[in-house]
């Protein structure tokens, strides 16, 4: 058995180029309050942008997307932006009423019987 | 592949890990199964030993964004299963975290070539008891060990299903998902 692959090898390969994502969030570089989820899955409520609340370009993006429901990493993957950054822009609009979560997640583990449905539907694809 | 409308949105996400070294697979298992997008996550060069400066004391705001394997298999009723693929070493594991809570389980890909390479996943996903197995992909040329030797050498426990893979096939890919899914639902069955 040989040593695994250096870091630097995947790291070379692999990472993107450095990038200072608090120039997207206006400097606000951490949710204040629990992080979202990757698979919390978010809707736009249709409300309109409380006066005082500038929208960035890319929240007004991340808006439009969410007509229909998509998933944090969904946003992430669709917008081009990396997970934490979808992350504080959309806590901002969280706490702005201009989205919502469809279903909190409690952290528990699928239950057996949806695990079952999903086997049986895997494989019949 | 194609797997199935995804017009109106996800109306219930679960969540599967890829976890191995560089080289194991991950890429190719997800890509098989599953219908693949760009994602990418922030690692903070200051968490970590690499490229900081650590003459002048003062933290750096460097941020390296790191590419995921990401994937997603529609089902029916919105049910979406979101694949994440993951690098093995240590200093990824801060999305493991994230990644593992309310998960389904943890796929740990090995390659019997560099089996050491899977020590640090297998440690990780035991000790937070996340419902896990170890798909073992077969290279072409690679020495066969039996999955006896291969269970051995891993040292996982007798209940921890070991199977061996082609990344490669569609429905191997997906039997080694059935596998994980079954392997989640017998451990929460008896709990
Ligand atoms: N022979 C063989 N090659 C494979 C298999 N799975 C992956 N590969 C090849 O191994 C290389 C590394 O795989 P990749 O999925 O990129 O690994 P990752 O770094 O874990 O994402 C690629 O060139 C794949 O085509 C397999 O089951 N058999
Ligand atoms: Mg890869």
């Amino acid at each position: 058995m040989q040593p695994d692959h250096p870091r630097e090898r995947w790291l070379d390969e692999a990472a993107g180029p450095l990038v200072r994502p608090y120039a997207l969030t206006r400097g606000r570089a951490r949710p204040r309050g629990e992080p979202l989820d990757v698979v919390t899955i978010l809707i736009a409520t249709g409300r309109p942008a409380p006066a005082r609340v500038r929208l960035t370009r890319e929240q007004q993006r991340l808006l439009t997307l969410c007509r229909r429901p998509h998933t944090v990493a969904d946003l992430a993957s669709e917008l081009g932006l990396p997970l934490g950054v979808v992350g504080v822009l959309a806590e901002e609009l969280l706490e702005n009423r201009l989205l919502e979560v469809t279903r909190p997640l409690t952290g528990a583990r699928p239950d057996p019987g949806l695990l079952r449905r999903v086997i049986d539907e895997l494989r019949a694809l | 592949m194609s797997s199935g409308r995804f017009d109106d949105g996800p109306r219930l996400a679960l969540k599967i890990l890829v976890a191995g070294g560089f080289g194991v697979g991950k890429t190719t298992l997800v890509s098989s199964v599953s219908e693949i997008r760009p994602l990418r996550t922030e690692e903070h060069l200051t968490d970590v030993s690499v490229g900081v400066d650590d003459t002048s004391g003062v933290e750096t705001k460097a941020t390296t964004t790191v590419a995921m394997d990401f994937g997603r298999i529609t089902l029916r009723d919105g049910v979406v299963i979101y694949l994440f693929g993951t690098p093995g070493q240590e200093r990824f594991w801060f999305m493991w975290n994230e990644l593992s809570r309310g998960a389904i389980g943890a796929v740990v890909l090995a390659d019997t070539r560099r089996l050491t390479a899977s020590f640090g996943a297998i440690d990780y996903f035991e000790r937070r008891r996340i419902p896990f197995i170890v798909a073992v992909n077969c290279f072409d040329g690679a020495h066969r060990y039996s999955l006896a030797e291969i269970r051995e050498a891993l040292d996982v426990d007798p209940h921890v299903p070991v199977l061996t893979c082609d990344a490669r096939r569609r429905e191997s890919a997906k039997e080694v998902l059935i596998t994980l899914i079954e392997h989640a639902a017998s451990l929460s069955a008896a709990s």
